[in-house]
């Protein structure tokens, strides 16, 4: 061998592969960026399986008149009775034990409900018991109806759940994988090392970035395949857009992790960093319920948050088969956030102490 | 002189760092380091030499002062100037699951030219370890990974801050060997160290260091002989720490020319030992003192640091307090 250029590798292939590298050889880090993400699925997926077959709790006050009740709610095998005294069934309603408590009224076919009109399950539960008091009592429904339930894939909570899961993932492997690896170098001195070679400081940066894209794909890819084959989870758009939105969500998340862990000198401050950029976007970016729940006035700020579009459009390829032609603001809000992170981090990043 | 035949020349730096008491870390540091020249900075704990080392390396700004680097200023030309210069820095962890191999690739890359992994590995006599990863490398091992990956960029110029210390004798030997024959492709080293005969043997010129300021500046035999005296004689006494006897009379001895006395150690540097033996044990016997101990050695840029600021250069060598010794002119 002599001395030639040739030997030398690109410096941000060298530098990608070496995160890789030391990645792929913490086998602990390996667990926790491909396998948590799955318990979670599968955790999250049993538990919200099961929604539709609901059980309604209904208690009847003890009174001579009960028993016809009892006997007339029953019909309905989702609806559980039992009877108690008064103040046992108010006690039961208002720690959410039972979500209706009937009062058999003084003369007969009289009742009374006391209902929680703030718990959607406590009205689901007086309007079907109504239903199934008036009808034992005589009463019959003038239109005839006939019902088809619905619970084709793609409609159900565990397909609106999925890519909520996906762009958790891409958020927290991107802040914690990128935040971590970053402050650590920074105090092992590692940064202050390389910046005394000639090594391009956005070369450093890009091939942090890169890598988290070999990692993310993988695991997403993984999740995805898992939540078929266990839940039936099915894709409707297209593959490549799917990949295209988890590339351009790694990127835009390790970028804001670039971001987060451009200062800090210590592990506690980059985390408590961390835990303060995400925490907005857990509960507001729609992963386990849709937003449009909160006032219409945030609407636009949620929709500008990092994750929001990452999920929307994920949502809307996975659920509905929209093109990424369709899907041209969710995609520019996420390629600013990342384009900007970037340059900031590229522009006040620390690199000695 | 102009500054373009120089390796290193650097003017008035000065480094307080912000505090409450500020750190006046560096204060006016004059340097001007030959090409080809292997340049020694001494010191004890705290005097500042990591803190030079790191402005003349470009990665701390000095609070004032100006640094040419191979006649280029950092300001204008750091791309070119980081090219040139290789850096080991006195603490850097370096990736713990990455191979030997691995890691010197990876610096590799970031130079235009350089040396293959073959010889880089063999620089370093590591070529054995090149598969092993860092985190299993002992001390010496990652000591010289971390010159290996200094002088992976075949540098002009090469700054090592403390490369030997805490290491093995042996271990040492092996980082001269490699900063002896990159001074003999006629390229510029810079080394901090704690250990005088370690500046003696390797360097041509040293600077001592003391509380931010050089206080001595020249070849070790020029320090050496700035003493005026060439051999020092340490001995011990059977006196009564408490009680010390007045020692003016060790002044008059036959080419004696400096006394110090530190923790009952008495120290003479002497133009000559075989001279000064014969009437010091006379004058002892008379005063009814009897010797506990006696050495006789030449003197070395230890005894330079000692006489300079009437301290010990390692007081970790000391097991004494740090309290500062009492000269003669004091007794
Ligand atoms: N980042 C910093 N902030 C504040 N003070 C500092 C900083 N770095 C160094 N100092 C102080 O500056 C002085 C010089 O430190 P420096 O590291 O340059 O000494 P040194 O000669 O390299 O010592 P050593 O032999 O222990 O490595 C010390 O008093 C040190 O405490
Ligand atoms: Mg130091």
């Amino acid at each position: 061998m002599t001395k030639s250029k040739s030997n030398r590798l690109s410096p941000l292939w060298s530098l990608t592969l070496a995160r890789l590298r030391e990645f792929y050889r913490k086998p602990e880090a390996v667990f926790w960026v491909y396998f948590f993400p799955i318990l979670m699925v599968v955790a999250l997926g049993v538990a919200f399986r099961n929604k539709p077959i609901e059980q309604i709790t209904v208690d009847v006050e003890d009174s001579p008149q009960s028993a016809n009740w009892i006997r007339a709610l029953e019909l309905d095998s989702r609806v559980l009775v039992s009877s108690f005294d008064s103040t046992t069934c108010r006690k039961r309603l208002r720690t959410g034990q039972s979500d209706l408590y009937i009062t058999p009224g003084e003369e007969l076919g009289s009742v009374s409900y006391v209902f929680d009109p703030t718990r959607p399950g406590s009205i689901v539960a007086k309007d079907l018991a109504n239903r199934l008091i008036q009808s034992a009592a005589g009463r019959t429904d003038p239109v005839a109806v006939n019902i088809q339930e619905f619970a084709e894939p793609g409609s159900r909570y565990i397909d609106f759940l999925i890519p909520g899961l996906l762009g958790m993932g891409l958020m927290g492997g991107g802040l914690w994988g990128v935040g971590f690896a970053v402050v650590d170098m920074r105090i092992r001195k590692l940064l202050k090392r390389f910046l005394a070679t000639p090594m391009k400081k956005s070369h450093f940066l890009v091939g942090i970035m890169t890598s988290r894209l070999f990692f993310m794909v993988p695991e997403i890819i993984l999740l995805i395949v898992f939540s078929w084959l266990f839940f039936d989870v099915r894709v409707y758009g297209n593959w490549f857009a799917i990949v295209f939105l988890v590339l351009l969500g790694a990127v835009e998340f390790s970028g804001i992790g670039l971001l987060v862990a451009s200062r800090a000198r210590t592990l506690e401050s980059v985390s408590g960093l961390m835990n303060l950029v995400m925490l907005p976007m857990w509960t507001l970016s729609g992963i386990f319920f849709s937003y449009d729940r909160f006032p219409e006035a945030v609407q636009p700020v949620i929709k500008l948050l990092p994750l929001t579009p990452l999920i929307d459009a994920l949502r809307k390829v996975m659920l509905e088969g929209v093109t990424l032609a369709m899907l041209v603001p969710e995609l520019l809000i996420m390629s600013c956030w990342a384009a900007a992170c970037f340059v900031v981090a590229l522009k006040i990043f620390r690199w000695t102490d | 002189m102009s500054s373009k035949s120089l390796a290193i020349s650097c003017e008035g730096v000065t480094k307080t760092y912000p505090g409450k008491p500020p750190v006046k870390a560096v204060q006016g540091v004059d340097l001007q380091i030959q090409r080809g020249e292997c340049f020694g900075v001494l010191g004890p704990n705290g005097a500042g030499k990591t803190t030079t080392i790191e402005i003349l390396e470009g990665l701390l700004p000095p609070t004032a002062g100006s640094v040419h680097i191979l006649g280029m200023d950092w300001r204008t030309h750091e791309a070119d100037i980081r090219q040139r210069i290789g850096v080991s820095l006195q603490e850097t962890q370096l990736s713990d699951r990455l191979s030997v191999a691995e890691t010197l690739s990876l610096f590799r890359s970031f130079y235009n030219d350089g040396l293959t992994l073959n010889e880089s590995l063999q620089q370093v006599s590591l070529t054995d370890k090149a598969s092993a990863w860092v985190k299993n490398l002992s001390g010496g091992q990652k000591q010289r990974l971390s010159v290996a990956c200094a002088v992976v960029g075949n540098p002009d110029l090469l700054f090592l801050d403390e490369p030997t210390t805490g290491l093995d004798p042996s271990s040492r030997r092996q980082i001269w060997d490699i900063v002896r024959s990159f001074r003999e492709q006629e390229k510029t080293v810079m080394i901090t160290t704690h250990y005088m005969e370690e500046a003696e043997r390797l360097c041509d010129r040293v600077a001592i260091f003391d509380q931010g300021r050089v206080i001595a500046l020249g070849t070790p035999n020029e320090l050496i002989a700035s003493l005026g005296a060439e051999h020092v004689i340490e001995f011990t006494v059977n006196d009564d720490p408490s009680r010390p006897l007045p020692y003016d009379w060790l002044q008059e001895l036959p080419t004696v020319e400096q006394v110090d006395i530190h923790h009952g150690e008495i120290r003479m540097t002497a133009g000559e030992s075989h001279t000064v033996l014969g009437p010091l044990f006379e004058q002892l016997d008379r005063r009814g003192l009897a010797l506990t101990s006696l050495t006789t050695r030449h003197a070395s840029l230890e005894d330079v640091f000692v006489q300079l600021t009437g301290r010990q250069l390692n007081e970790a060598a000391r097991k004494s307090t740090t309290t500062e010794a009492p000269t003669m002119e004091a007794l």
